[in-house]
C-alpha cells in the first residue's frame, strides 16, 4: 500500500488491542445515510515512475527558450546551493517553529531573514513573511488603519501605476471590512504620481507607492512621503527587493521615510513555478510592530542564559487573540524564506547589487535595440530600474502569439491586465539575458510586428 | 489567595476602580486579574483626552499566553494614562492596585460607580471561578 | 553564531558575482538620484560557509525525515518525495505565471484534472484552487457567505457562528470579513449543544463554521440536524477542512450538508509544512455559491484546450486573492499525490489515519493516561488530558511535552481545543508503523513514571536539546527582532 507500511500481521494485532473486528467498525459514529459511495473522478493509483514520466510529458509541453515576462515574478539565476540547502528534510518536513527547543535552526534563520529584510528596505521590523506580495500589502492596508492614530480613516490611497493584480487582491480582502481605495492618478507621459494635485491625501489613513511601479519607473518618492506625511496618512511602501540593492530604500524616503513596507520576495532565489508559492515580505517602524500581522521571531535567552530564538508578540495572532486579531493569518512561506535567507546570504551586497546593476543595464540595452525598429518606443519617459512599457505598431497580444510560437515570451500585452493600452507591452530584463538573447528578442520582436501587420 | 482591596469597586471582567479626591476615577486590574495573566509583556492605553464610554474596550493588556481586553467602568474622558507601564509592563503584576494603574477617567456622574461589584461580591466571583 | 557573525569585509561566494555590462558609475546621470548611498550590510561570506552554516542550523530541527510528530490537528505525514520531484520538473518550475495559455497546457491540464479529484472527494458542486492556505481558504468561504447573502439583498445576516471549541482563524476569519462572532457551547461527550445552537440561530446567521471531525477528535454526530436547522434558518454552513484526513473517502462534507468547505492541501495532499509554510487551501462550493468563487479557476474548451476563467466568467466572483494562481506548485504536488494514490489509496488514508488513532489511544490509556472523552472513538486524533497529573504532582501539559521532546519525539499539540484542561491532542497520521506508535506509548509509559518518581525532571525538560526553555517572557519585554551590531571588520 503506497504510504502505509502496516502488515497484515500488525492490523491483525492493532484491531484486537482496540477491540473491534474491522478497521471499518471504528468509524460506526458516522450515521450509515452519509457515508460516502464510490470515489467516481479519481483514477486508478499509479506508480512513481508512470507519474514521472506523465509529468515530465506535460512538463515538457509548458517549456519555453526565453521569457521576457516580468509585471511580478522574475526570472534570477538561483544559486545552486539554496535549494540544496532548503530541501533538507530538516527544513523541509518541520512543523511550525512553536517548540522552540526543537526548532533553533527555522527560529535562527528566520532572525536573520527579517534582519536582511528589514536592512535591505532600510526599516526598523520585518516580520517572518505573508503569503505573497499582492496579500503583504492587503494586510499593510488593514494594518495602517489600525496603526495610524491621527485619525479614524478607512481611506487608502493608492498610486495610479501599482500593479493592476495587487490592486485587486486588496479589493478582495480589504473592502470586507470598510476600507476604501482611492487611485492617484499618474501623468501620461512619463507614467509616475501626478504629484499636481495631492488632496486626496487629505483624511487619508495611508498612501501606497509602488517602487519601482508597475511599467517599471521610479516615482518621486521623497516629495510623496512627505506630502503624506504632512497629510496625516502613513506610507506603504511595495517595493522590488532586488532593486533594493541599487535604489534608495524606503527607510531613507523624504523627512522620515515610510512606515510600512511590503514587497514580493520571489526574485531572491524562489523559482517562477506559475506564481507560487513565493513569499510577501512585510516591515514596519518598530513603533508599530503590535500591529503588525504573521509571526515575528525573538532573540532572548534560555535558562542557562545562552541566547535562542521564540516566536514572541503572539498576543496578535488567531490562536491567542481569536476574532481579534491582526488577521487569521497563521502560515508564513518557510520554506520560501530559507531560500531567500540562503540567496542574500550567498550573493551578499556585492552579489545582489550587480545582479541589479545588469538587469538594469540590461533592459535598457534591450529598449536601445527595440526602438531602432520603425513603430517601436518606450511608451512612458523617465528612468527604470528593469522593466519597460514598449509601444508597437500592432496589436501586442498578437505579437506574444507570433513569438511565443519561435519560443520567445516577449512580455505582458498590458490589454491583459485590464489597462485599455492594447499596442503595449510590458518588457523585463534580469541579469540572467544575454546580449544574444536581446538580439533575438529584437530580430523575433521586428519579425513578428511584420507578419502581424501584412496579416491586417 | 489574591488580595481583593477593600477601598475600590469592580468590574465582573477584573477591573478595579476607585474615586479620587478630585472626582477622578483610577482604574487598573485586580490581583486576581494579573495572577491569571501572568507576566504581563505589553498594555495598550488610550489616547488622553479620548472619550470613553462604560463597557467599551479602553486598553489591552497582553501576557505571553493572552491578551485581554480593559472595559471602561465609567462614562467620561480619559484625564491621564500611567505611562510607566509603557517601559516597565511588570508593573501591573508587582502592584496592580497602585503603581499598576492603567488610566484615570473623568466621569460624567460619578454616582455610576455606585452600581459596581463591592469586594465582598467580587471575592465571591473570584472565589466562583476558581 | 549568526550568518552575520561570520561576515567579514571584502569576502564573498565569488561565483554569485555576476558579470556586469557596465560599472555602476557608468549609469545615466539620470539615475543618480535614485541610487542607493549606504549598502544595506548583508553578510559578506564564503559558499562554503553558507553552507555549513545553514547545514548546522538544519540539524538543530525536528523534522519528520528524522523524528515522529503526531501533532494533533497538524496532520504531520510523509510527503512521498516523488510528488515534489514532480512538481519541481524544469517545465514547471521556469513557467512563468502570465505565460499564455497555448504555452501552459500541461500545467492546466493537471489544475483541471484536480479540480475534479477534490470534487470527487469531497462531494461538492465545484472547486477554486487559487487560496493560499488553510486560512485564506476560510477567508474565501466566509467571502462567499457574505456575497451570497448580499446577492440576495438579505443585509440583516451579519453573525458567524463557530463552536467554542474552534480553531482561532474561524472567529479571526468571520471579523476580516466584517461579520460579528458568536460562540456556541460543546456538550461533555463533545459535539454540538444542539439546543443552544437552536436558540442563537435565526435571520441574523449568516452562517456555520464547524471542523468534522471536531477539534475535540470526534466525529459530530447531530451534523445532519445542524445543517438542517442552519439552513431553515436561512444560512450556510461552512467546512473547516483541517481534519478531513480524518474522512477521507468515507463521508463528504458535500453530502453532510455543507455549501463551502476548505481543504488544506499541505496536511492531507503531500505538501510537507516547510517550517511553517507553504500551504495551500482550495475552497469548495455546492451549486448556490458556484457565482462567488475566487478566480481564477481553469476550464476547457469545446475543442479540448485548457483555459483560465477570470472575472469575466464570473463576473460575481468575490475576486483574486494572490498575485498570480495561489501556491501553483503546491497544487502540483497535490495533484501527483492524488495519482500516486488513486481513488483506493485515498479511502485508505481515512482508514489507517483512524486506525493508528485508536490504537494509539487506547494503549495510553493502558499505561494510565487519561482521555478527554473516553466514551467516544477517535477519529485520525484524540485528546488526553493531564488535569490529574497537573492537580497530584504540579506537572503540567506543556511540561509532558518538552520532556518528550528528549525521547526524540516532536511534542503534541498542548493546549488546543482551549476548553480542556492540560491537554495534549494527538494524531500519529496514517503513515507511521505500528513499531513507531509502541515506541511512542513507551517513551509516555517512562514519563508517567517520572511524573511520580522526579517530576523535577519533568518541570525542566528539555534536557537534551541545543536550548534549554527560551524567556518568553524576556523575548516580549526586550524585543530584539533584528540583529543591530556592527559587521566585524577583518
Amino acid at each position: 500500500m503506497p504510504f502505509i507500511p502496516h502488515t497484515e500481521a500488525e492490523q491483525t494485532a492493532m484491531l484486537e488491542v482496540i477491540g473491534v473486528p474491522t478497521i471499518e467498525a471504528l468509524f460506526d459514529e458516522i450515521p450509515p445515510a452519509l457515508r460516502a459511495g464510490a470515489l467516481t473522478e479519481l483514477p486508478e493509483g499509479i506508480s512513481e515512475m508512470a507519474l514521472m514520466q506523465l509529468m515530465s510529458k506535460r512538463a515538457r509541453q509548458d517549456e519555453v527558450e526565453l521569457c521576457f515576462l516580468g509585471a511580478g515574478a522574475y526570472e534570477h539565476h538561483i544559486p545552486a546551493a539554496v535549494w540544496d540547502l532548503a530541501n533538507r528534510g530538516e527544513f523541509l518536513t518541520a512543523y511550525t517553529p512553536y517548540q522552540a527547543e526543537a526548532s533553533q535552526g527555522t527560529l535562527q534563520l528566520i532572525y536573520e531573514f527579517q534582519t536582511m529584510i528589514a536592512r535591505l528596505t532600510g526599516m526598523e521590523v520585518a516580520n517572518a513573511s505573508v503569503y505573497d506580495g499582492a496579500t503583504a500589502l492587503a494586510e499593510a492596508m488593514l494594518m495602517a488603519v489600525r496603526a495610524n492614530k491621527s485619525n479614524k480613516s478607512k481611506k487608502i490611497v493608492v498610486a495610479g501605476n501599482l500593479n493592476p493584480r495587487y490592486l485587486a487582491v486588496c479589493r478582495s480582502i480589504v473592502t470586507n471590512q470598510g476600507l476604501e481605495l482611492e487611485s492617484l492618478p499618474i501623468d501620461s507621459s512619463s507614467g509616475t504620481v501626478s504629484t499636481d494635485d495631492l488632496s486626496a491625501l487629505t483624511d487619508a489613513a495611508a498612501l501606497v507607492i509602488s517602487y519601482p511601479n508597475f511599467f517599471g519607473g521610479l516615482d518621486p518618492v521623497d516629495g510623496l512621503t512627505d506630502a503624506a506625511a504632512a497629510a496625516g496618512a502613513l506610507v506603504i511602501g511595495v517595493v522590488n527587493p532586488t532593486a533594493m540593492a541599487l535604489l534608495r530604500p524606503p527607510g531613507c524616503w523624504g523627512e522620515r521615510g515610510a512606515d510600512i513596507v511590503v514587497g514580493e520576495g520571489q526574485p531572491l532565489g524562489i523559482p517562477l513555478a506559475s506564481g507560487g508559492p513565493y513569499l510577501g515580505f512585510m516591515c514596519c517602524r518598530k513603533a508599530y510592530v503590535r500591529q503588525m500581522p504573521g509571526r515575528i521571531i525573538g532573540r532572548t535567552l534560555d535558562q542557562t542564559g545562552q541566547p535562542g530564538y521564540a516566536l514572541t508578540l503572539q498576543a496578535r495572532e488567531q490562536h491567542i487573540r481569536r476574532g481579534k486579531a491582526t488577521s487569521n493569518i497563521c502560515t508564513n512561506q518557510g520554506l520560501l524564506v530559507t531560500a531567500a535567507t540562503i540567496y542574500l546570504s550567498l550573493l551578499g551586497d556585492e552579489g545582489l547589487k550587480r545582479v541589479a546593476l545588469q538587469s538594469h543595464t540590461g533592459m535598457k540595452e534591450l529598449t536601445t535595440k527595440a526602438s531602432s525598429i520603425e513603430g517601436v518606443k518606450p511608451r512612458f519617459t523617465g528612468p527604470v530600474f528593469h522593466e519597460q512599457v514598449l509601444s508597437l505598431p500592432v496589436s501586442a497580444a498578437a505579437v506574444v502569439a507570433v513569438m511565443a510560437r519561435q519560443g520567445v515570451l516577449p512580455g505582458l500585452p498590458l490589454d491583459e491586465m485590464g489597462l485599455s493600452m492594447p499596442d503595449c507591452l510590458l518588457v523585463n530584463v534580469t541579469e540572467t539575458k544575454t546580449s544574444e538573447d536581446i538580439a533575438r528578442f529584437t530580430r523575433g520582436l521586428a519579425a513578428a510586428i511584420e507578419e502581424v501587420a501584412s496579416a491586417c | 489567595m489574591a488580595e481583593v482591596r477593600d477601598d475600590v469597586r469592580y468590574l465582573a471582567s477584573h477591573e478595579w476602580v476607585k474615586l479620587e479626591a478630585d472626582e477622578t476615577a483610577v482604574v487598573g486590574i485586580s490581583d486576581h486579574a494579573q495572577a491569571a495573566l501572568g507576566d504581563v509583556v505589553y498594555v495598550e492605553l488610550p489616547e488622553v483626552g479620548s472619550r470613553v464610554a462604560a463597557g467599551d474596550e479602553m486598553a489591552v493588556v497582553e501576557s505571553v499566553k493572552a491578551a485581554s481586553d480593559i472595559y471602561a467602568p465609567v462614562t467620561g474622558e480619559i484625564t491621564a494614562v500611567n505611562r510607566v507601564l509603557e517601559d516597565a509592563p511588570e508593573t501591573v503584576n508587582e502592584a496592580p492596585f497602585d503603581t499598576g494603574w492603567f488610566v484615570k477617567i473623568r466621569p460624567d456622574d460619578a454616582a455610576s460607580l455606585e452600581s459596581l461589584l463591592l469586594p465582598s461580591a467580587y471575592q465571591a466571583l473570584c472565589e466562583s471561578e476558581a | 553564531m549568526l550568518i552575520f557573525e561570520r561576515s567579514r569585509e571584502g569576502r564573498s561566494a565569488g561565483a554569485q558575482q555576476v558579470e556586469t555590462r557596465s560599472a555602476i558609475e557608468a549609469l545615466a546621470p539620470e539615475m543618480e538620484a535614485f541610487l542607493r548611498a549606504e549598502p544595506a550590510k548583508l553578510p559578506e561570506v564564503s559558499e562554503l560557509e553558507v553552507v555549513r552554516h545553514y547545514t548546522n542550523l538544519s540539524a538543530k530541527n525536528f523534522a519528520i525525515d528524522r523524528q515522529f510528530y503526531p501533532l494533533g490537528s497538524c496532520t504531520m505525514k510523509y510527503n512521498p518525495r516523488g510528488a515534489a520531484a514532480a512538481a519541481n520538473l524544469a517545465g514547471f518550475s521556469n513557467r512563468h505565471p502570465l505565460a499564455p495559455e497555448a504555452q501552459s497546457q500541461g500545467y492546466l491540464a493537471c489544475l483541471y484534472e484536480l479540480q475534479g479529484y477534490l470534487r470527487d472527494l469531497t462531494g461538492m458542486k465545484a472547486v477554486s484552487l487559487t487560496p493560499m492556505a488553510g486560512a485564506q481558504g476560510e477567508f474565501a468561504g466566509v467571502a462567499m457567505i457574505r456575497a451570497y447573502h448580499q446577492k440576495r439583498g438579505d443585509h440583516e445576516r451579519v453573525e458567524i457562528l463557530v463552536p467554542e471549541a474552534a480553531h482561532g482563524t474561524n472567529p479571526a476569519t468571520a471579523v476580516m470579513c466584517g461579520f460579528v462572532v458568536r460562540e456556541i457551547p460543546v456538550t461533555e461527550d463533545g459535539d454540538v449543544d444542539l439546543a443552544a445552537l437552536k436558540a442563537v440561530v435565526g435571520p441574523r446567521t449568516a452562517g456555520l463554521m464547524m471542523t468534522n471531525p471536531s477539534t475535540c477528535g470526534v466525529f459530530e454526530r447531530q451534523i445532519a440536524e445542524i445543517a438542517e436547522t442552519v439552513h431553515e434558518a436561512g444560512g450556510l454552513l461552512y467546512y473547516d477542512g483541517a481534519n478531513l484526513n480524518a474522512i477521507l473517502g468515507k463521508v463528504r462534507p458535500g453530502d453532510m450538508g455543507f455549501d463551502v468547505l476548505h481543504m488544506n492541501l499541505h496536511k492531507t495532499f503531500a505538501t510537507p509544512h516547510g517550517g511553517g509554510g507553504p500551504g495551500s487551501g482550495p475552497v469548495g462550493v455546492s451549486e448556490r455559491l458556484l457565482p462567488f468563487l475566487p478566480t481564477p479557476t481553469v476550464g476547457k474548451s469545446s475543442t479540448g484546450e485548457y483555459r483560465w476563467l477570470t472575472e469575466k466568467d464570473l463576473p460575481d466572483t468575490i475576486g483574486r486573492l494572490s498575485g498570480f494562481m495561489g501556491n501553483a506548485a503546491i497544487l502540483l504536488r497535490a495533484y501527483a499525490y492524488a495519482r500516486l494514490l488513486g481513488g483506493a489509496g485515498m479511502e485508505r488514508v481515512g482508514a489507517f489515519a483512524t486506525l493508528n488513532a485508536n490504537y494509539l489511544a487506547k494503549r495510553l490509556t493502558e499505561v494510565g493516561f487519561d482521555l478527554a472523552f473516553p466514551n467516544r472513538r477517535a477519529t485520525h486524533e484524540f485528546i488526553v488530558t493531564l488535569a490529574k497529573q497537573a492537580k497530584h504532582h504540579q506537572v503540567t501539559a506543556m511540561d509532558v511535552a518538552k520532556r518528550l521532546l528528549d525521547y526524540g519525539v516532536h511534542a503534541p499539540t498542548t493546549y488546543f481545543p482551549l476548553l480542556i484542561p492540560e491537554c495534549l491532542l494527538i494524531e500519529p497520521t496514517e503513515t507511521e508503523s505500528k513499531a513507531e506508535i509502541d515506541g511512542f506509548v513507551e517513551a509516555m509509559a517512562r514519563i508517567a513514571e517520572e511524573i511520580g518518581a522526579e517530576p523535577d525532571r519533568v518541570r525542566s525538560a528539555p534536557h537534551t536539546l541545543p536550548v534549554t526553555r527560551l524567556d518568553d517572557v524576556k523575548a516580549a519585554r526586550d524585543l530584539d527582532l533584528a540583529w543591530t551590531d556592527e559587521v566585524v571588520s577583518a
